[in-house]
């Protein structure tokens, strides 16, 4: 899984390499949860070992996404899996909806590895090597307060409407691109999940179908054996359907679903440098009209100007990346389902011209004598 | 006395009859007697789809007023012909055609089916009565089914030759009337309405035992094929219209993109073309659908001629049964000897013996009734026989002309798959064309 990430700067430089498996289920008295195994190998100094093992549960994780969202208000923090799926009937600890998590999981860490900022957080590190009373202590320590600020500052955010007056045009288009991109990218998640749930009805239509003619073919002599081979053609483009289905569900569903994500994700970030930028300016609207408080209020006002530029920048450049794995994700994703797609029809393609093949030869020369209209 | 058995029909080893190279005649109709068995290697070239071409060319919405003066839409269908000329004449017959509609097509194949016991005659077309019949593709089904049933009875070598039929085809007023003259109405055993009634043989034809038992396998599978079937397509359906979706969102994605704007676009188009391709596939395996209907239906044609075998062996059981039995009756008024109870004999006990002149009387009753069973019942195993003959021929060529359209169904079926492969993998090919632009 870990091939297909695009790495910025090529993979001879990755030093951070994270795997997430092993689910395993832990019942108490209060409660039953999953962990899972996070594995990391690293060539990095900063880390005292080469190789660690944790085991984590779902909790760590949003942990871990609450303190990189925090230190780093205007970066695009990868998301998580939701905690429950409404859509769909999957129940909350089967099997598919453990694997699909673990694979989601995966891909969040290994997203943060890959990202030049987040990369090197000190609390992904704890949460990436710490055993797990280590882990529970450090989450108890002074972050409290800081993350109920983080949580004022999503509460202030989500209440800041409409444009802010001197957001830069780049944001406003930004946001235009999101709307816009959200809307979409909902709508693909919605027509991929159709697309499975027909694929997956045909699947078990033509499972019946197939045995209808093996069935048939045993009243018969003459036609006993095409019948038989149509059975069989059908059996084999039936597992060719389910692999196919298999392989939306592998790779389009989880990054699509993802993308979904991201683009609330991206919503937020922008809202969040609205609301920085909206301190400033009305720390500055303050300064027009109280002469007495000046000094303090420059001295203010160049802090979060600073701020301000900081979050822009780091804002645009994560921006720009961002953009660029969408389009890299979107690209290998969908080239995924052409493939996907052909390789269906080739199977079926050779199955049925092996039939016809095989029928013809027996078919006599001489036409029959019989008319037929 | 000679016990009077029915023939046990088909038993019998098949007598090779000297091959009559009669004249495809039109044979007369006498009361209650079948035609003269057919030997049908003979007809091939003389059959009527080879010397006539024959088309259902059109259909018409029509109104008119039915027998009980209610005002009524039906459809007519247009029957086409024009005799094939000989390639040296150079010219072209003029075509005649009349109009037809399906209550007289029905009408032909009762006359048929009644005319020809022996015959699997050719289905029609289904009978759906609902609002459907005004529905526009299932009157093009229908006229096409209707073409089918005219060709499928011109080629057969028995039923091309009838003069009921050929007047169907040319002849538009009157037909009717003279239909009904043939008096087939009245051969029409109401009997074999009730298709579920069993009649205890007590000599079944093994043959047509396994023969009606295939015709039923071959209802039943073929009708859950063809459900299965509407089922899937239905399904396929679903999978490809979903795709056509991506088209419109892929588009308007496209729009908000600079670098992946182009391959969207495309890519989405190509999605469009996947999803609108799906509407031919379907129809094309409609036709298939239609090929494997019409064999469901003969599966019926096939049963009816296994009941009315069914039947014929009944009554010529009955026949022989009531004939011993009447043996047996002046064989005790003869002798004086009661060897079975009867009702007549402890009568006679009971209210006193008859007279000799009286028991004369009744000998000579018998006597005369005896003989006269015996000659039919001759002539009962005479047609028994003749009708297992003449049905098997035909069971036989039927048989061979169903392998055939049969096989060639499926191998049509296989044909129709590939090139549905071959369209999605050119589709899908230009749409990975198009991602990889992305």
């Amino acid at each position: 899984m870990i091939n297909q990430y695009k790495f910025e700067d090529g993979p001879e430089l990755r030093d951070l390499f994270i795997t997430v498996d092993d689910p395993e289920s832990h019942i108490t008295a209060i409660e039953t949860f999953i962990t899972y195994r996070v594995v990391t190998k690293t060539t990095r100094g900063e880390f005292d070992s080469s190789e660690y093992e944790v085991r984590r549960r779902y909790q760590d994780f949003i942990w871990l996404k609450s303190k990189l969202e925090e230190a780093h208000p205007t970066l695009i923090i990868p998301p998580l899996p939701e905690k429950f799926i409404i859509r769909g009937m999957v129940e909350r600890f089967s099997d598919e909806f453990i694997e699909t998590r673990r694979k989601a999981l995966h891909k969040f860490l290994n997203r943060i590895a890959d990202h030049p900022t987040l990369t090197f957080n000190e609390d992904f590190k704890i949460f990436l090597t710490a055993q797990a009373w280590e882990l529970s202590s450090h989450k108890k320590q002074g972050p409290g307060l800081l993350s109920r600020m983080g949580q004022t500052v999503r509460a202030v955010a989500s209440s800041v409407r409409g444009a802010v007056k001197n957001r830069p045009e780049m944001f406003t288009e930004m946001n235009n691109y999101l709307e816009t991109f959200s809307q979409k990218i909902n709508l693909l998640d919605k027509i991929a999940h159709r697309i499975y749930k027909e694929e997956r009805d045909y699947f078990s239509e033509m499972k019946e179908y197939g045995p209808i003619h093996t069935l048939w073919s045993a009243s018969e002599e003459d036609i006993a054996d095409a019948l038989k081979g149509l059975a069989g053609c059908i059996e084999r483009c039936c597992r060719a359907t389910e692999r196919r289905m298999a392989g939306l569900s592998e790779h389009l569903l989880p990054v699509l679903h993802e993308y979904v994500l991201y683009s609330e994700i991206l919503m937020g970030v922008l809202k969040r440098r609205d609301q920085i930028q909206g301190e400033l300016d009305s720390k500055v609207d303050a300064l027009a009209s109280k002469k007495p408080e000046k000094d303090v209020l420059s001295e203010e006002i160049g802090k979060l100007e600073d701020k301000v530029e900081r979050a822009n920048n780091a804002l645009k450049a994560d921006w720009d990346r961002w953009k660029q794995n969408m389009q890299w994700d979107m690209r290998s994703t969908f080239l995924n389902v052409a493939e996907n797609n052909l390789r269906y029809y080739e199977e079926c393609l050779a199955t049925w011209e092996s039939f016809l093949a095989s029928q013809t030869v027996d078919l006599h020369v001489a036409e029959d004598s019989e008319d037929r209209p | 006395m000679e016990s009077a058995e029915p023939e046990p029909s088909g038993s019998r080893p098949e007598e090779e009859e000297e091959e009559e190279e009669e004249e495809e005649e039109e044979e007369e109709e006498e009361d209650g007697a079948l035609p003269a068995p057919e030997q049908p290697s003979a007809a091939m070239e003389d059959c009527l789809a080879k010397k006539m071409e024959i088309t259902v060319s059109e259909a018409e919405k029509r109104t008119g007023r039915n027998a009980m003066n209610i005002q009524e839409t039906y459809t007519a269908y247009l029957i086409e012909t024009r005799a094939v000329e000989s390639q040296s004449e150079g010219q072209c017959a003029p075509v005649e055609s009349l109009w037809r509609r399906y209550s007289e097509f029905e009408l032909l194949r009762n006359y048929l089916s009644v005319t020809y016991p022996h015959i699997v005659v050719p289905p029609l077309p289904e009978k759906r009565l609902s609002a459907d019949n005004m529905d526009p593709d299932f009157v093009e089904r229908r006229r096409i089914g209707l073409e089918n049933f005219l060709l499928r009875v011109a080629s057969h070598p028995v039923l091309c030759q009838d003069k009921i039929f050929y007047a169907f085809l040319m002849q538009e007023g009157g037909w009717k009337e003279m239909v009904n003259e043939t008096g087939f109405q009245l051969k029409a055993d109401s009997r074999l309405k009730a298709l579920n009634a069993t009649f205890r043989v007590k000599n079944p034809d093994k043959r047509f035992t396994e023969l009606k038992h295939y015709s039923d396998e071959l209802q039943s599978v073929i009708s859950h094929l063809l459900r299965v079937r509407a089922r899937v397509a239905d399904r396929l359906y679903g999978v490809y219209k979903v795709h056509g979706n991506y088209g419109r969102v892929f588009s308007e994605w496209s729009a908000i993109e600079k670098e992946m704007g182009d391959g969207l676009q495309s890519a989405g188009h190509h999605m469009d073309v996947y999803a609108a391709s799906i509407d031919d596939i379907l129809e094309e395996e409609e036709h298939y659908a239609d090929q494997l209907k019409e064999y469901l239906f003969y599966a019926e044609a096939l049963r009816a001629v296994c009941r009315k075998h069914e039947l014929m062996q009944y009554d010529l059981e009955m026949a022989a049964q009531d004939l011993t039995s009447k043996k047996q009756q002046c064989e005790e008024l003869a002798t004086g000897t009661v060897r079975t109870f009867s009702l007549k004999g402890m009568t006679s006990k009971l209210f006193g013996q008859e007279t000799p002149e009286q028991r004369e009387a009744k000998i000579k009753v018998l006597e005369e009734q005896i003989q006269e069973g015996e000659e039919q019942l001759k002539s009962k195993n005479l047609e028994g026989r003749d009708f297992v003959k003449s049905a098997w021929a035909d069971i036989e060529r039927f048989k061979e002309q169903k392998n055939h359209d049969l096989k060639e169904a499926l191998i049509s079926y296989a044909v129709m798959q590939i090139s549905m492969c071959k369209k999605g993998i050119q589709v899908w090919t230009n749409a990975k064309e198009c991602f990889s632009k992305m």
